[in-house]
């Protein structure tokens, strides 16, 4: 079991609360399957996890996850419309090709979607840049030349894309690695918050 | 055996062979009166008889899929790289069987057994048999075996043809099935290249309609492109050009048809030459009708969602970026289709340039995969 006697990550907590009993998941970019093996503990969830690096489908073998090899940056063929009560993808969204047209595949598969990304508006990306460099922080820690995360936006830029493409923002939370939310980020969330999480729906 | 790779062998193991003597009822409307299955088996059966696996062997394949049949014998089985103490299907876990197909020429009833009615050789009046029917014989032969449920069924290529014929046939006789290189059906491609090898055999003078026994020949030549054409199929471009390239047998062109002048031409002789030593072309034509044949999704108006509805087991697709016989778009179909009934299933693609012959090979992350699967089997039977 590899979520236990281990701290869940800040958001996947968060996740899990919205997340209702019984619920048909699909999770984009699921890693080792932490978070589909803790809502099928807690939530007594169904669902697949998509994942394309080998190391981490083994993982998910091993945690009994349901796993299927595939490259997000093709879309969610396999998938019907409406299958899904949740579609997930949790700091994935920044290393996609297209976001944009991912998130209106999710939305096509799932009834709700749940994405969380690194917020570019925090306010430690903000003192990088503002020093000439390209930032670099907990939550994005690579070089410029090696990230992986060819796609960054802060919460407003994702929100200009969500209206852009008609889709309702139900709910939104800005957590930091260690905390769920303080009140600055409540207050200041682009500014405050290091990653974002965004409940959505079409 | 060779003593290096002893270690994660089963050994030298023991063919048996078992005799069925109700009629079995086949696709094609006749019947086989009586039977014979010859079969091997690694491991020990658990006393609930929850430890079985099925291993169901592709095209050319047989019984013997792992150990030696002798101190001497220099070859393992054909499976011998992912069956054995420690290895993926580990024999210290499971009870293995492996059991050589109905129209077989390894031991099973086959063309080349007498046929009761006639006292003679069935040759090509052999019955052409379906996937389906085999999987009826593995299901009597496991009945024999006391197992009523398998832990898992699992093959490669037609291999895993018949393993998801089983969660079709028998949903409620299979838990897990891992359904490797293959596909739920074959593409037009796919037949052409058994035809070009059935009309090279058909077409070999040697052949006299099948009765080629009767004449004391084989259709050595027919045979032997046949399986030529199949290696082709079953390598890589890649693989080919890593394992050839352009390599002149003699380093210099001869000018001539006489020889095999590249090394890939020499391959492919000596794949056919020994081919012709130990198979029968009457079960060649016969496993590549089988093949053909495979369609379970014809009888649910070609619908592989609707075929798939009643499966009960759950779903390991395991396929092969460069196997373009059976390629990674093929087993998506079946993911797919298991997908929308909402069943469990896995599925991963192996980055490998071996072609389809992948699958028989012990390539890391097939095996990390492959292993971690058969775990989760393991601690869910209690083994």
């Amino acid at each position: 079991m590899i979520a236990e006697g281990k701290k869940l990550r800040t958001e996947l907590a968060l996740i899990t609360e919205w997340i209702k009993p019984n619920a048909h998941v699909l999770d984009l970019g699921c890693g080792d399957g932490t978070l589909l093996l803790h809502l099928k503990q807690t939530r007594q969830i169904t669902g697949y996890g998509l994942e394309i690096d080998h190391q981490e489908i083994v993982q998910c073998i091993n945690a009994g996850i349901n796993v299927i090899q595939t490259d997000l940056n093709k879309g969610l063929e396999d998938f019907q419309n409406d299958t899904f009560d949740y579609v997930i993808m949790t700091l994935a969204l920044q290393a996609i090709q297209r976001p944009d047209a991912l998130l209106r595949d999710m939305l096509r598969v799932g009834r709700e979607v749940i994405v969380t990304f690194p917020n570019f508006g925090h306010w430690t990306t903000r003192m990088h840049l503002l020093a000439g460099r390209m930032p670099i922080s907990r939550a994005l820690p690579n070089e410029w030349y090696n990230t992986p995360n060819i796609h960054l936006c802060t919460m407003k830029d994702f929100e200009h894309l969500c209206a852009q493409l008609d889709i309702k923002i139900l709910q939104c939370a800005a957590v930091d690695t260690a905390h769920r939310s303080t009140p600055a980020m409540k207050r200041f969330p682009n500014l405050m918050g290091e990653v974002a999480v965004y409940r959505l729906q079409k | 055996m060779p003593d290096k790779i002893s270690t994660g062998s089963v050994g030298v193991v023991k063919p048996t062979v078992q005799h069925f003597s109700d009629p079995l009822m086949l696709d094609c409307g006749r019947a086989l009166a009586e039977y014979d299955l010859i079969y091997e088996t690694y491991g020990k059966l658990n006393a609930q008889h929850s430890n079985a696996i099925l291993i169901c062997h592709a095209l050319s394949g047989d019984h013997h899929a792992a150990g030696f049949h002798s101190e001497e014998d220099k070859k393992p089985g054909w499976w011998d790289s992912a069956i054995g103490p420690n290895k993926p299907i580990d024999t210290n876990k499971f009870f293995v069987v492996c059991l050589n197909n109905l129209g077989g020429c390894k031991g099973s009833t086959g063309p080349v057994s007498i046929n009761p009615l006639t006292g003679k050789l069935y040759g090509p009046t052999f019955p052409i048999v379906t996937v389906r029917d085999w999987v009826e014989s593995q299901a009597c032969l496991a009945d024999v075996l006391g197992i009523s449920k398998w832990a898992a069924v699992i093959g490669g290529s037609l291999g895993g043809m018949q393993t998801l014929q089983w969660t079709l046939q028998y949903p409620e006789r299979v838990s897990h099935a891992l359904v490797i290189a293959a596909a739920p059906r074959l593409s037009a491609q796919n037949i052409a290249f058994n035809e070009v090898a059935r009309q090279a055999i058909l077409s070999d003078p040697e052949f006299h309609k099948g009765r080629y026994y009767e004449h004391n020949t084989i259709p050595r030549r027919g045979l032997m492109l046949a399986r030529m054409i199949g290696h082709i199929t079953y390598l890589s471009d890649e693989a080919m050009r890593a394992k050839f390239g352009r390599e002149l047998k003699e380093g210099k062109l001869n000018f001539g048809f006489d020889e095999a002048e590249f090394q890939v031409e020499s391959y492919l002789h000596y794949q056919g030459k020994s081919f012709v030593g130990r198979f029968d072309a009457n079960t060649y034509l016969l496993m590549t009708k089988a093949l053909d044949y495979f369609d379970p999704a014809s009888k649910f108006d070609h619908d592989l969602v609707k075929t798939l509805e009643k499966v009960q087991a759950k779903f390991m697709v395991i396929s092969f970026t460069s196997d373009w016989r059976f390629s990674p778009a093929r087993s998506r179909e079946i993911v797919q289709a298991l997908l929308r009934n909402r069943k469990s299933v896995n599925y991963v693609e192996i980055d490998a340039n071996q072609g389809h012959d992948a699958f028989l090979m012990p390539i890391p992350d097939y095996m990390a995969v492959f292993y971690a699967y058969m775990q989760q089997v393991s601690q869910e039977v209690n083994v």
